[in-house]
């Protein structure tokens, strides 16, 4: 995966928890395309169609909060969901998106900086994040090289296949 | 060095670690149950190690859809049962368990000092017997299971000072939901939460379980609280060796980022109203409440203490016409208690109706759902948008005296106002 990323951004308020994500009821579901037919229906049942061409997820604070079910981030990724920008996450949430291959960016104060449709650029490895429709910039925290590794590979268990294989 | 700092560190064969860190910890004891589970035995397969790194060490429960509800939910129990029996694993199946986060430490899966992972948010109950638990995802869960080992970030810690007596009918559930409702639901993230002081020494296992159990409710990593001579009652016949709980308090020195103080005695009964679980009230505020549902269960309140302040509230009494009340035990245990000790006669003869040992309408997932426009007052965890069935539903959190008072009186009511007949 390549460690930059671009697209229109949809942008959600504060605590936005699993279970909006996706509700507890679809947890019988294995499919994951199945799964992103209902990524946040509970808030925008149209969030699916609008989310399909590939989006980059703004949130606000403790975004993932709640239950720890990783069908929620693997349910944003299928939908069309290229990265989550928030700014702070519930942190089973962020482990199980990184391990899905998801990328999650902690960044304070996008959440004022984007509105819905604003073209965002994200470059994980580097820490950067451009709005390019208003100009605002921001250099995040660099995410451990470890972390980068396991969203290049494509998730931890590709992560976790090369690592072993090394050995 | 704080309890938790303490357990990490050993767990990854340190002298001291110190909040902000990273490091890989040797994880003790993992679990996953029906609707994690089958996520993580398709990761787990895709790693390409044929076994379990430990087959003691990882424990599978079905207490989701239990019993199963739908054929998908049975081919997800039939998926988890295989994985169960090829790796030899411990295995809870329906009717032999009951919740996760009850038949962990009940079983004995739970020993101080060690560090428990869990494919469930609720993982963080353990913590009231003194261990480091967290949950993780399910390909977490799957990592985990091929080598025993996981990364983590040592937590800075916010300790919980709590005194005081409750008054009758106030409950720790009423202590969590006024934390949480003070803290707020992000207060404690990425962070440790100790709870201290000299109500939590006097306070029963079943009551640090709801502690812990919440600890998730405000970000917290994991919740914890110093074992003791309580901790040990409960666990002697449950594990095999006790460990030395003077390596587990927390030095004097020990760093917190924040204090918090609480003092119960002249607490009343908290209320967390739709759809946030620091949307924390007074009962007194909580105004006029009618609801359709009283749920009594969960792995925050179906223990048997739960169950027996409940039957204390509704002895002798009828469940109001217009609402349903449904009583779940935590675990097959509690169930087999609560019949010896004739709690399921008070709860049938007022009108409510007894389902076996599972997670139940807390996830919405199974059954006791909610219709539109419905309210329900519950012992559980979480009233997002949509938790319980419709999306037009509401939930309210309080304690099984409170959930008990409101299922007799048909709105949501201090049961310290529930007269005798």
């Amino acid at each position: 995966m390549s460690t930059k990323i671009k697209g229109p951004a949809i942008k959600f308020g504060n605590n936005i928890d699993t279970d909006v994500i996706l509700p507890g009821k679809y947890l019988i579901l294995v499919d994951p395309h199945e799964l992103a037919k209902h990524a946040l229906e509970s808030l925008d049942t149209s969030f699916p169609e609008k989310a399909k061409g590939g989006v980059i997820l703004v949130g606000g604070k403790n975004f993932g909060c709640g239950s720890s079910r990783e069908q929620a981030p693997l349910a944003l990724k299928y939908a069309g969901v290229k990265c989550v920008l928030a700014e702070s996450f519930a942190r089973i949430f962020f482990r199980n998106a990184i391990n899905i291959g998801l990328p999650v960016i902690e960044c304070k104060g996008i959440a004022d900086a984007v509105k819905t449709g604003d073209q965002i650029a994200v470059d994980f490895e580097a820490g950067k994040i451009e709005n390019i429709s208003n100009g605002k910039k921001f250099q995040v925290e660099k995410l451990p090289l470890f972390i980068i590794e396991i969203l290049t590979d494509g998730g931890l268990i590709e992560n976790l296949r090369k690592r072993m294989n090394k050995k | 060095m704080n309890i938790t700092e303490k357990i990490l560190a050993k767990a990854s064969g340190k002298k001291e670690v110190h909040p902000g860190e990273i490091m890989e910890a040797n994880v003790d004891m993992i679990m996953v149950h029906d609707l994690t589970g089958p996520l993580a035995v398709e990761a787990f397969k895709k790693i390409g190690v044929k076994k379990v790194w430990n087959n003691q060490k990882a424990v599978v429960i079905l207490d989701h859809q239990v019993p199963a509800e739908s054929v998908k939910a049975a081919e997800l129990h039939k998926t988890m049962r295989q994985f169960a029996k090829d790796q030899n694993l411990r295995f809870y199946d329906v009717g032999r368990g009951g919740i996760c986060h009850q038949v962990m430490p009940e079983k004995g899966h739970v020993v101080p000092g060690t560090v428990i992972v869990g494919a469930d948010s609720h993982t963080c109950t353990y913590g009231a017997f003194g261990a480091f638990a967290t949950g993780i995802g399910s390909t977490e869960a799957a990592a985990v299971m091929a080598t025993g080992k996981m990364w983590l970030k040592v937590p800075e810690a916010i300790k919980v000072n709590v005194s005081g007596e409750f008054q009758k009918f106030v409950t720790p559930k009423d202590l969590i939901l006024a934390i949480i409702g003070k803290l707020s639901v992000d207060g404690a993230i990425y962070k440790s939460a100790e709870f201290t002081g000299p109500t939590i020494k006097g306070m029963s296992i079943a009551g640090r379980m709801t502690l812990c159990n919440m600890a998730v409710e405000m970000g917290a990593k994991n919740g914890i609280i110093e074992p003791d001579e309580t901790t040990r009652k409960f666990l002697e016949g449950r594990i095999k060796n006790m460990p030395d709980f003077d390596a587990l308090k927390s030095d004097k020195d020990a760093v917190y980022v924040r204090t918090v103080e609480f003092d119960v005695s002249k607490m009343e009964p908290q209320v967390a109203c739709p759809s946030s679980v620091d949307n924390v009230k007074p009962i007194s505020e909580a105004g006029d409440v009618p609801i359709e549902q009283a749920f009594i269960g969960s792995c925050t309140n179906g223990r048997i203490e739960d169950l027996r302040l409940a039957a204390q509230v509704m002895k002798g009494k009828h469940v109001k016409d217009s609402v349903r009340a449904l009583v779940i035990p935590a675990s097959q245990e509690v169930y087999r208690q609560a019949l010896d000790e004739g709690l399921m006669q008070i709860f049938t003869d007022a009108g409510a109706i007894v389902c076996g040992s599972a997670c139940g309408p807390c996830l919405g997932g199974h059954i006791g759902l909610l219709a539109a426009g419905e309210a329900c007052v519950s012992t559980s965890n979480r009233n997002f948008i949509g938790r319980m069935g419709s999306t037009q539903a509401s939930v309210f959190l309080a304690s099984p005296a409170t959930v008990a008072a409101s299922a007799i009186a048909g709105k949501v009511t201090d049961p310290r106002k529930v007269q005798k007949p």
